[in-house]
């Protein structure tokens, strides 16, 4: 679908952009993840407003991750998360067996390193939907393998 | 008729206030302030499940001799109190219904907004005419 593609390529052009920027100047690269995950937090803030305009109230924190792995994650990347496991004590772990973002790069180890540059803008996203639906949280992402990621 | 809205994120101090007319604004503080707490007696009953109400209406909360206080929270918790005169028995429960959706959806805008910063106060243009053209019709 051409506008999947078009979040694609921007978000990639972000990463990079960000990256070459730090380079020439200004900033280590640990702020570089900074501003990227950031930057997904203010726009994870007002999709979250626009997704939960219509929906009924949400019960507790479980519906809210629900909603997030469902109807959150398939309005922005088209598809569900593949699992949700919690330990019902406020750890929540999401797996992507073919997360959007990284389909593109590499279908095994290679890359992996830089796996983490692109997940930043992802873990904001998360981060400022949850707290706009009242739930401070840290999100972390980890990949074994792409491009599936937890 | 002095219909009052205001606009009230989590932490409950307002983003927005909008009175008609517009020097009557300090009076109803005491009284938004109150119904907040009825606001708040609302959500965390809904979260005991003992009102299985999955709407964002809150209807009526509490009627004074003067006035009645409405309100309505969003999944985002920001709360949108609105206080009508209790002479005004005119205005019905679904055209206060569709005044709220009409200050969720403008919200959401103010939101999506990249010069807006979420917890400043409301200065749109586009707000405050939505606003005042909506409590017109109720004067």
């Amino acid at each position: 679908m051409a506008d999947e593609a078009l979040f694609l390529l921007l978000h990639n052009e972000m990463v990079a952009g960000l990256y070459r920027a730090a380079e020439q100047g200004e900033g280590e690269n640990g702020r570089c993840t900074t501003k990227l995950e950031s930057m997904g937090f203010r726009v994870g803030q007002g999709l979250i407003e626009r997704f939960t305009k219509d929906t009924a109230r949400f019960k507790d924190e479980l519906d809210i991750m629900k909603f997030v792995c469902k109807d959150f994650w398939t309005t922005v990347f088209k598809k569900q998360i593949d699992n949700l496991r919690t330990n019902h004590q406020g750890i929540y772990v999401l797996q992507d067996n073919k997360f959007r973002l990284l389909t593109q790069m590499s279908a095994g180890k290679q890359y992996l390193e830089h796996a983490p540059k692109y997940l930043a803008f992802t873990c904001g996203l998360i981060r400022g939907g949850l707290s706009n639906l009242g739930i401070k949280s840290i999100v972390t992402a980890e990949v074994s393998s792409m491009p599936a990621c937890k | 008729s002095e219909p009052v809205s205001f606009v009230l994120p989590p932490q409950n101090y307002p983003l927005y206030i909008r009175s008609i007319p517009t020097e009557n604004e300090l009076k109803f503080h005491y009284t938004v302030h109150t119904s907040l707490d009825v606001v708040d007696e609302k959500i965390s009953a809904m979260g005991k499940a003992l009102v299985d109400q999955r709407e964002l209406y809150l209807g009526l909360l509490y009627p004074t001799e003067d006035y009645k206080v409405y309100g309505y929270v969003t999944n985002s918790k920001v709360k949108f109190v609105m206080v009508v005169d209790s002479s005004n028995t005119a205005l019905r429960d679904n055209e206060i219904r569709s005044m709220f959706r009409k200050l969720h959806n403008s919200y959401t805008d103010i939101m999506c907004n990249p010069f807006y910063n979420p917890g400043d106060r409301i200065q749109s243009r586009a707000f405050d005419n939505m606003v005042n053209s909506m409590m017109m019709q109720v004067c």
